[in-house]
């Protein structure tokens, strides 16, 4: 029975195997591996990429005080993006589930519909959730926008819920039992997070400073997108990279000041509006950037 | 010669609900080629979309073009030069007489085109055309779409591969298997091509996979479920049902949650245990052909005891704040932006519930209604919003009106569904959807060709029929709030409901709708008498003299409203008239009808309305107007098209 490193381990040898860089998760917090730069600005623009990573994933409002044997605040995805999506994208994430030691043969697969979309990145795109013996353990999707441009290389993206597929493996009810070594349990490693995280996005989390934060954040990021100059002929040195930080800062503050209750109706859509703004402002700002043609014009 | 034809588009999983309606379309567009055929078979898999058609030629028949060249008088030169272009000796023209006189043609004879060729032109463009609802590409920006990418196409006309691409797709004579059972490549023939398919774990017929799971659960007491049913038809490529089961335990929670896990979450047929409740088993179609080592039941049981768990978790943590305690929540709970939040929603609902003479269970449910969208139970199971309220209202010992009113509240959800089964209930929906509308309007949400983001064409509809079936006798336009915009939409709702949902003829439905159709009840019974006048020999010669009652006062622009002055009436057909007219009293029109009908017609026959005597002439548009008022609560009989 694989732990759930040895399943991590493995799923990232066969993506690289298949020429996959591997990535370390990216240091900022952030809700979905989506959301991470390497997906969000690289699926943008005609340059092919194949990326692999594990990256924690923070839902403030799904945490459950380490109580619920199925929900976390903060769970593992592994993202897999494959630019431009290879004709046999499907069986090569087939042969990824055989790889960890799921005989398909002898289970049920199944690709139900579920489009994903993520207003707030200004990003949709096709696919389906994979059901495997009745759990949904992968999102896979062909993006087709992002920050609201039309993506010109169709990106694969495979989002494996990692704790899911473990427990599916090691046949476990809650995710706390699943050994994440032969020594550790998830639960061991993890608990402290989940309870500790619970209480202070549901109880402590002091609502002013999180919305100055969120405002000082915001401010940068803005700041930054208004000095950007699609013209300059040093516009490749401009810094869209940490001004996207501030961006990911923004929707994490978002998600905490939401789970706190802190989020009225009027401020809902427009707080959704803020963050979808500069992210947007940031994608197309990159598109921009990378894009040879137009540098070339400037010159 | 005649060929059969098979047409294989390969591609990744297309959603269930979306493949009927695409083979549908893909049959049309074939027909649309006008290719001679004898049979057209549709299959699909969520794999792959199949058209198979018999009896195809090799080649089109052969078939002659007349060109008409130069008159017989034209220069020879003009002659020669038309010969010419058709590749002809001047010799070969024949003369042909017209109309015009007589003139040069020239008849030549066209070679039926190779079939193949012409599907092969024609085939890309009728596969893209396929009408999906939301479509993608794949390839690179601009590229073709599709519903998913397109892997492989098999189009063969008899043993012959029909060639054509798409997509960086050749098409060919190889079709795939099952993706974990089946071959990835496998070379057909259209004579063995459902066999090879079967031998690769693909059942092409959708009658086949969905007896196949019939058979399987026949044993089983499974809730019958069409829908549910559909879904697993087009989702497998190989169904097998299986039987799994669940802790008994979880039989205390209320059966609305169980089976939305189930069915809606988990694509589970529910099980009875023959006493009217549930069984603590279920039933899973697998897309494989067995589950020797029990994997797969294992792996369902687990993924729905981990579900009930969750469920019992939200319902026991649900329980410890009342609805009525929840109701300051709503103020965090956004109805619709510009309209505000549900707290608010509430406040309207109570005040509309009540001016719809709502009692004091109604205004409490009102009150309570929309409390469990802060329920844990609800922001999982969406779906079971309504329903969840009204389970908690009971457990929390809520009058019977006032819980089963919430429990309804979103009645009817479609034509075919039930209206609320109380008028507690009924007073709680209309309140709520007469809220919707109203404010969606005043704000400028209006629903606009299938474009009806808040489903305003639903909750009107919705209205109209609680109306309707709960015989409440509102006036309806009452509440609309003068909102022309609002009153056109329910005014066309009120149509449809009565013409397409109910069968009334359209005539009939504009006849009584032009008497007034605020109080819905009222409306209903005067259709009612409509068509059943309408089965009398005298109502349709009747309709017709109403008709001309209208335009000739219409005509007349006559707007009189006094009595008829009975001194300046004719004797004969128009005292008759005058006289039968009065005889109606207070009569119906159905007992008075086959008099008055000949009395009419003779009137028509002998009186000059258009009379030369001023004052006559007037007392003459009276006496019409006085009847056509006589009548006109019913319906405006001029409507009502006839066929004399």
């Amino acid at each position: 029975m694989p732990s759930f490193q040895e399943i991590i381990f493995k799923l990232k040898e066969y993506w690289a195997e298949r020429g996959c860089v591997i990535q370390e998760p990216y240091d900022v917090e952030v809700g979905a591996g989506t959301m991470c730069p390497e997906t969000f600005l690289r699926v943008l623009g005609p340059s092919p990429y194949s990326v692999a990573y594990v990256q924690p994933s923070r839902r403030p409002a799904d945490g459950r005080y380490g109580d619920n044997p199925n929900r976390l605040f903060k769970h593992s995805q592994l993202q897999v993006i494959l630019k431009p999506a290879p004709e046999d994208v499907i069986e090569q994430y087939l042969g990824s589930l055989e790889a960890i030691g799921i005989d398909l043969r002898h289970h049920d697969i199944k690709f139900e519909e579920d489009n994903w979309e993520a207003p707030t990145l200004g990003a949709w795109g096709i696919g389906w959730q994979v059901m495997l013996d009745g759990l949904e353990v992968t999102q896979f999707t062909y993006f087709q926008q992002c920050g609201g441009i039309d993506l010109d290389l169709v990106p694969a993206e495979i989002t494996y819920g990692l704790e899911r597929l473990t427990a599916f493996l090691q046949v476990k009810d809650s995710v706390y039992d699943i050994d994440w070594t032969k020594d550790f349990t998830y639960g061991y490693v993890r608990y402290r997070d989940e309870l500790q995280y619970s209480v202070y996005n549901f109880e402590m989390a002091d609502i002013p400073t999180l919305w100055k934060l969120f405002e000082l954040h915001e401010g940068e990021a803005a700041r930054l997108l208004s000095l950007y100059d699609p013209k300059s002929a040093h516009k490749k040195r401009f810094p869209l990279l940490p001004a996207y930080d501030h961006v990911l800062k923004c929707s994490n503050l978002f998600n905490t000041l939401d789970s706190r209750g802190a989020i009225s109706v009027t401020e809902r859509v427009g707080m959704i509006q803020r963050v979808r703004k500069i992210a947007v402002g940031v994608a197309q700002a990159w598109a921009d950037q990378q894009s040879d043609a137009v540098s070339e014009v400037a010159q | 010669m005649s060929l059969p034809f098979l047409l294989e588009i390969g591609t990744e999983e297309i959603p269930d609900w979306m493949i009927p309606g695409a083979l549908e379309n893909l049959r049309l567009l074939f027909e649309k080629l006008a290719i001679p055929h004898e049979s057209i078979t549709m299959d699909a898999t969520p794999r792959r979309l199949v058209l198979r058609a018999d009896g195809l030629p090799a080649r089109q028949a052969d078939s002659e073009e007349r060109v008409m060249g130069p008159a017989k008088s034209a220069p020879a030169q003009a002659v020669a030069g038309f010969a010419r272009k058709q590749g002809v000796a001047p010799e070969a023209l024949t003369i042909e007489t017209t109309s015009k006189g007589e003139y040069y043609s020239f008849t030549r004879k066209v070679a039926g085109r190779q079939i193949k060729d012409i599907l092969a032109e024609a085939l890309p463009g009728l596969i893209l055309q396929i009408y999906f609802p939301k479509t993608m590409y794949w390839t690179v920006k601009g590229g073709p779409r599709f519903i998913r990418p397109i892997r492989w196409i098999v189009a063969l006309l008899g043993e012959e591969i029909v060639p054509f691409e798409i997509a960086g797709v050749q098409s060919g004579a190889l079709t795939s298997g099952h993706r974990r059972l089946g071959a990835r490549e496998i070379a057909i023939t259209p004579a063995g091509y459902e066999q090879r398919l079967r031998d690769h774990y693909v059942i092409l017929s959708a009658e086949q996979r969905r007896e196949k799971i019939r058979r399987e659960m026949a044993g089983v007491a499974v809730k019958a479920d069409p829908a549910l049913l559909e879904t697993l038809v087009y989702i497998t490529e190989y169904p097998t049902a299986i039987t799994g089961s669940f802790d008994p335990q979880f039989l205390a929670l209320p059966e609305e949650v169980l089976v939305t896990v189930m069915r809606h979450h988990q694509k589970y047929f529910s099980v009875e245990d023959g006493h009217g409740g549930l069984a603590a088993r279920f039933v899973a179609v697998m897309n494989i052909p067995s589950d020797p080592e029990g994997f797969v039941q294992r792996g369902n049981e687990r993924v729905l005891r981990a579900r009930f768990n969750d469920a019992r978790f939200f319902w026991e943590t649900d329980q410890k704040k009342s609805l009525a305690g929840r109701i300051p929540d709503l103020a965090h709970v956004t109805f619709q932006a510009k309209l505000g939040s549900y707290l608010e929603k509430t406040e309207r609902m109570k005040a509309l519930g009540k001016e719809l003479g709502g009692d004091d269970h109604a205004i409490r449910a009102a009150g309570l209604a929309k409390c469990d969208l802060t329920t844990e139970l609800v922001k999982e199971f969406t779906e079971l919003q309504g329903v969840v309220g009204g389970l908690y209202a009971r457990v929390q010992g809520e009058p019977e009106a006032v819980w089963q009113a919430i429990y309804d509240q979103y009645k009817p959800e479609s034509m075919e569904d039930r209206i609320p089964r109380n008028r507690t209930g009924q007073i709680v929906s209309l309140a709520d959807k007469l809220d919707t509308l109203r404010g969606c309007f005043r704000v400028g949400m209006i629903p606009s060709g299938s474009r009806d983001p808040f489903a305003l064409r639903r909750a009107s509809q919705g209205v109209v029929k609680i109306l309707v079936e709960g015989k409440i006798e509102l006036p309806l336009l009452d509440f609309l709030e003068g909102d022309q915009a609002l009153i056109d939409f329910f005014a066309d709702r009120v149509k449809f409901y009565f013409k397409d949902h109910r069968g009334f003829a359209y005539d009939e439905v504009n006849a009584c709708m032009a008497a007034g159709w605020s109080n819905l009840v009222d409306l209903e019974a005067r259709l009612v008498r409509v068509q059943n006048l309408r089965k009398t020999p005298d109502f349709e010669p009747l309709a017709a003299s109403f008709k001309r009652i209208r335009n000739i006062l219409e005509q007349a622009k006559f707007t009189g409203v006094a009595d008829v002055d009975e001194s300046l009436l004719e004797a004969g057909p128009e005292k008759a008239l005058y006289e039968e007219y009065q005889r109606i009293g207070d009569q119906p029109l159905e007992d008075v009808i086959s008099k008055l009908r000949p009395k009419i017609d003779l009137f028509f026959d002998k009186v000059l309305v258009n009379a030369p005597d001023a004052a006559v002439r007037k007392n003459r548009l009276d006496l019409l107007q006085s009847l056509s008022r006589k009548f006109s609560m019913i319906a405006d009989f001029s409507e009502i098209v006839t066929h004399s």
